[in-house]
């Protein structure tokens, strides 16, 4: 038996090929993400553990990779301590760091190099070495900086600044004076491997004192190096006794460790994200098999029918099929690997397009991505090859003798009865769902939906089938009808086929929906709460120098300005935002209070409802906030407003900020034009006085709008571009089914030419029944995806304040299945056009 | 002389080759004559439905040539053979004659239909339909569905469809073979009346002899060669010639 089945297998290669490529694709995304994955960690790992020392000396309370949006604290050590520590017997060397962010680095055209991608990292040379011993940094070119104005860059951004060895390179400092120059003298990199897309700043302890402490000479990190025999928890421990206050001595490996968890939370979100499609691919591919295995099995009725007549039994049968399903998922799964490590490749090159630079060698298979991605091909193909290959073992033995080979079909009633339920059980999931605001369970409505509607299209697409083959016989005579008719010939095929598509469908108009409407609520959004005529910040909210500020407050036309710089503090053991505004924020922002002022006062802060409500506090109560290096604010809660798109969890007056040790940067500033100030003007006056400093934009409201838009529409253009695979698998799926039924209808395509079709006609007919099914995919999923999308944007509607329905994008969407149907025919409709008339029609 | 509907001319047809040479045809010249019935009988293997293939524009011929009315078919492309066949050949099968997914009534229309005649699932020449459809007795059967008619029935659909677009000949090959006798006799009834009341030209592979009495002229193949013909043969003087050739078959073996 086991013979027999390979012999079948081997005698359909190409039919398998298709259904097996459905699969390689799917797993092969799957084995994708995780080969990336596992290199975007291992990047950030060799990184993190080749630049940290054996100790850290650090202010308490520092968030380790912060992405320099919560600025600069001004708590630094004196020389003398570096001294002291040096001096220690358990200290072999001390080295003072001056590391900083917000110091960013100008192309020789003067625009920003990195900057909203990967962070900027600034510091000062020194040889000190990392926990293993060897150097921290790498130089690949040059040398070190040693004298003021002098920098080492990392290869690329010398490369994308168009900057060699011995150029003037120019830079945007984050205090003071904008604009300054260093010249290059050498190109490094982390020893670990690359920079992962950081853009790195090297400079001389002098010149970074400067820039980050006006000429201070202090250090706000100092790196340990134990003398021999002396491990790190001992190393920390005889440090943190000679610390000043507001200092903490912390083992290497905690410092990476802490590094690790920050990067951590960073990448499970991009592999979750990833991984999500790559689980709707396999899924889709899933679908395929069981629509291929249930043909394979139709069109091998009285063959089964044959071998159970000669006496296999059923289980027999069942497991030969099963055979078939397993030998197709081991070959299917490695060829998906394989393919994996291409498409890894692709993703590393998407990434990098973002600003994360991947190590390219890490991009290699581990045994847990080989393991995983046999498991999940093995699994899926098996469970999805399990019901055909159960109907496959209840063939007769009499069907060998009957002359149709259709086998009887069970009717759809209980499917119909079980699947209105279901859908029931979505809807009432559903409703709860948008009563709640919860668009958890919305999701898992949605979901239920769509397995049931792919259980349903048999049934529900009925009308769409009658809808096309009445069309396509208007349009295209004799051909169109025939395809109309194939299409409905078996529903269940049509639409097992077509739910393929429409699953990425689906999820492509409900993401469409949501982009829709989240650019329809940009509008209200920014009309009702950036009061302000004028906006300057940067995209990704980095801090820039007070100076841009004090120009433009003499700018002509300038009317109210108001500051405010974000930072994050600690709070009850976690981390929030703070926002220190000054005393025009209110003139230039309305915040709506539901308790007390809407405003700070001197030692009075603001703070959210949210907020409020998860500490249980309320007007009158004190919040305490510490701040690197043992800063403290206490400040008492004089007001609670509503959260809006303005608020921080807590504002407060912009000088209780710097008296906690936050050095002075602005991060948002806005600005209400004088009386009768010509906008145009002034908009050209405020963009001249940001010129030198390219991380920030000024916007106008409309522009502030289309800013937040074009952030979201390139989101969507990835979303898209991920569900592009679970759309192509659905294509194969298509190409899958026809060829199987061009195969299947052999007889009847010969006496349609024999009876005088053309060639050209039979290709016509096979591609529209392709476009037809395409169709219905298209319709059931652009209608589900618009029912999810606008019940999702009901339970949202406090961020979604209105709906967006993308009806160019739903009428490119038709255009794009219809394509695909096409496409998707070309090669079943060649092979049905090239039957031989004589082949088809013979007697057997 | 009488009108030639058909000719073939020296036909040779090889598959294979070497020692597993078959020579299905071997020097067949034949004229089939306007509105006659013509049948073509002979042993299994002999080269019946090579022939009929090459004479309808099936197959092609490995050497010889094939005229209809009076276009020669050798060196005419796909889509005008495509073309021929719609507007100048019916056929009628064996088996597996009728679209599944179509209606009887538009299973007798799709040569028309495929003509690209624009709604003629319903149009055409009405009067010529009408009279067709009561010929074979389908009227109260047009609007059903292969699977929900007969064999008998199918295979008259199938002879109204080959009908239909008034070609200038007809091909059967063993139309009755899978047909009771009553239901056989209703079909090749139905075929004599076409050529006598409409004039129609016919050729029916059989080999069934009773099947070829109803024709006007039988000739005999064997081996791939014309052997013997008669004209306006009955059931019993068939029967002797198949004998005779059967009985000069097993000399040649001996
Ligand atoms: N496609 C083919 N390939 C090889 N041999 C064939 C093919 N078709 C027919 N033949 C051979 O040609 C001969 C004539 O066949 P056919 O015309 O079908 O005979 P008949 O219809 O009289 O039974 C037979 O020997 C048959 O085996
Ligand atoms: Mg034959």
């Amino acid at each position: 038996m086991l013979r027999l089945t390979l012999r079948t297998l081997l005698a359909r290669k190409v039919r398998l090929l298709m259904s097996g490529l459905a699969i390689v694709l799917g797993v092969a995304f799957l084995a994708g993400v995780l080969v990336f994955s596992n290199a975007l960690s291992a990047t950030f790992d060799g990184i993190i553990n080749g630049s940290t020392p054996d100790g850290v000396v650090r202010a308490q309370d520092t968030d380790e990779f912060s992405g320099g949006v919560g600025g600069q604290s001004a708590q630094a050590m004196t020389p003398e301590v570096v001294a002291s520590l040096a001096a220690l017997p358990e200290v072999a060397r001390a080295d003072g760091d001056v590391a900083g962010a917000g110091l960013n680095l100008l192309a020789s055209d003067g625009t920003l190099v990195g900057g909203t991608g990967a962070p900027t990292l600034s510091f000062n040379y020194h040889d000190g070495p990392n926990m293993r011993g060897e150097q921290a940094l790498l130089l690949q070119k040059g040398r070190w900086p040693t004298a003021d104005g002098e920098v080492v860059l990392d290869q690329r951004a010398a490369e994308s600044g168009g900057y060699d060895i011995g150029d003037e390179v120019k830079l945007l400092a984050p205090f003071g004076e904008l604009s300054r120059t260093a010249r290059l003298v050498g190109i490094a990199e982390f020893n670990g491997g690359g920079t992962a897309g950081a853009t790195l700043l090297i400079l001389s302890t002098h010149e970074a004192q400067e820039i980050f402490y006006q000429g201070r000479d202090v250090f706000n990190r100092i790196s340990l190096t134990a003398a021999d025999g002396v491990t790190q928890k001992e190393l920390a421990a005889a440090a943190d006794r000679v610390l000043p206050p507001g200092f903490e001595a912390v083992t290497g490996t905690k410092v990476a460790k802490d590094s690790q968890d920050a990067v951590g939370g960073f990448l499970d979100v991009i592999t979750i994200f990833l991984t999500v499609f790559a689980i709707i691919a396999v899924l889709v591919g899933g679908f395929i098999i069981v629509n291929t295995f249930s043909i394979l099995v139709a069109q091998r009725t009285r063959e089964l029918a044959l071998l159970r007549a000669l006496g296999s039994s059923r289980s027999q049968v069942t497991r030969s099929v099963l055979v078939e399903a397993f030998v197709l998922s081991l070959v299917s799964s490695t060829l998906a690997i394989g393919l994996g490590l291409l498409l890894a490749r692709g993703l590393a090159a998407m990434f990098r397009s973002f600003g994360l630079d991947i190590a390219g060698r890490a991009l290699d298979l581990t045994g847990d991505t080989v393991l995983t991605s046999y498991a999940v091909g093995i699994v899926v193909t098996m469970v999805a090859a399990y019901l055909p290959a159960r109907r496959a073992g209840r063939v007769p033995p009499v069907a060998a003798m009957r002359a149709d080979t259709t086998p009887e079909r069970s009717s759809l009633r209980r499917r119909v009865i079980v699947g209105s339920a279901v859908l029931a059980i979505g809807a009432g999931f559903a409703a709860y769902g948008v009563r709640d605001s919860d668009a958890l369970w919305i999701g898992v409505g949605a979901v239920l939906w769509i397995l049931t509607v792919a259980a349903l299209s048999p049934v529900i697409g009925k009308p769409v089938l009658a809808a096309c083959r009445t069309l396509f016989a208007a349009l295209f005579g004799a051909a169109g009808r025939l395809a109309g008719e194939n299409a409905l010939r078996d529903p269940r095929r049509t639409g097992a086929t077509a739910s393929a598509l429409m699953i990425g469908l689906a999820l492509v108009s409900t993401i469409g929906v949501l982009a829709a409407s989240l650019n329809a609520s940009v509008d209200d959004v920014v009309d009702d709460q950036f009061t302000a005529d004028l906006l300057v910040q940067s995209p990704t909210f980095l801090p820039f120098s007070t100076e841009i500020g004090d120009r433009i407050a003499t700018i002509d036309g300038v009317g109210v300005m108001t500051r405010q710089q974000f930072t994050s503090a600690r709070y009850d053991d976690g981390s929030v935002f703070v926002a220190g505004v000054d005393d025009r924020f209110a003139d230039v922002f309305d915040l709506d209070a539901v308790h007390g002022a809407d405003r700070v006062s001197e030692d009075g802060a603001v703070v959210t409802t949210d907020f409020a409500a998860e500490h249980d506090m309320a007007v009158g109560d004190a919040v305490d906030l510490s701040f690197p290096g043992a800063q403290r604010l206490r400040a008492e809660i004089v007001g609670v407003v509503e959260q809006s798109e303005v608020t921080s969890e807590i504002t407060v007056p912009l000088d209780d900020l710097a008296a906690a040790g936050v050095l002075r940067q602005d991060t948002s500033i806005g600005i209400l034009l004088a009386p009768g100030a010509d906008p145009r003007t002034v908009h050209d006056r405020v963009d001249e006085a940001a010129t030198p400093a390219p991380i920030v934009g000024v916007y106008d409201k409309t522009e502030f709008a289309d800013e937040i838009r074009g952030q979201v529409n390139q989101l969507l253009y990835i979303i898209y571009g991920l569900l592009a695979l679970a759309i192509v698998i659905a294509v194969i799926g298509i190409v899958n089914t026809l060829g199987l039924s061009v195969i299947e209808r052999t007889r009847e395509i010969g006496l349609l030419r024999a009876v005088g079709m053309s060639r050209a006609k039979v290709r016509r007919m096979v591609t529209l029944e392709s476009v037809t099914i395409a169709v219905l995919g298209a319709v059931l999923g652009m209608a589900l995806g618009l029912l999810v999308g606008t019940l999702l944007q009901r339970a949202l509607a406090e961020d979604l304040t209105s709906l967006g329905l993308p009806i160019a994008q739903l009428v490119a969407f038709l255009v794009v299945a219809i394509v695909v149907g096409v496409l998707a025919a070309v090669i079943p409709a060649i092979r049905a056009a090239r039957l031989d008339v004589l082949d088809a029609i013979a007697n057997e | 002389m009488q009108a030639v509907a058909a000719r073939a001319i020296d036909l040779h047809k090889r598959y294979g080759a070497g020692d597993s040479e078959v020579r299905a045809l071997d020097g067949v010249s034949l004229d089939i004559a306007a509105r006659e019935f013509t049948a073509i009988m002979g042993p299994s293997g002999s080269g019946k439905s090579t022939l009929m293939h090459c004479l309808a524009a099936l197959d092609t011929p490995t050497s010889g040539d094939v005229q209809i009315g009076d276009v020669t078919l050798s060196g005419l492309r796909d889509k005008a053979l495509t073309t021929l066949r719609r507007e100048q050949i019916g056929f009628v099968f064996q088996a597996f004659n009728l679209v599944p997914t179509l209606t009887a009534r538009e299973n007798i229309l799709l040569p028309l239909y495929l003509a690209g005649r624009r709604g003629s699932f319903g149009g055409a020449d009405r009067e010529w339909f009408d009279t067709v459809v009561d010929t074979v007795g389908l009227r109260d059967r047009l609007t059903h569905r292969p699977s929900q008619m007969s064999g008998g029935q199918q295979q008259r659909v199938a002879c109204a469809r080959a009908l239909v677009s008034k070609p200038s000949i007809v091909f059967a090959d063993e139309p009755t073979g899978n047909l009771d006798s009553t239901s056989g006799a209703e079909v090749l009834g139905f075929l004599r009346r076409s050529v006598d009341e409409f004039d129609q030209t016919i050729v029916m592979v059989t080999h069934d002899p009773v099947a070829a009495s109803y024709c006007d002229r039988v000739v005999f193949l064997a081996d791939g060669r014309i052997v013997d013909e008669i004209r306006t043969p009955d059931r019993e003087q068939i029967l002797e010639h198949m004998t005779a050739l059967q009985a000069a078959a097993v000399r040649g073996q001996a």
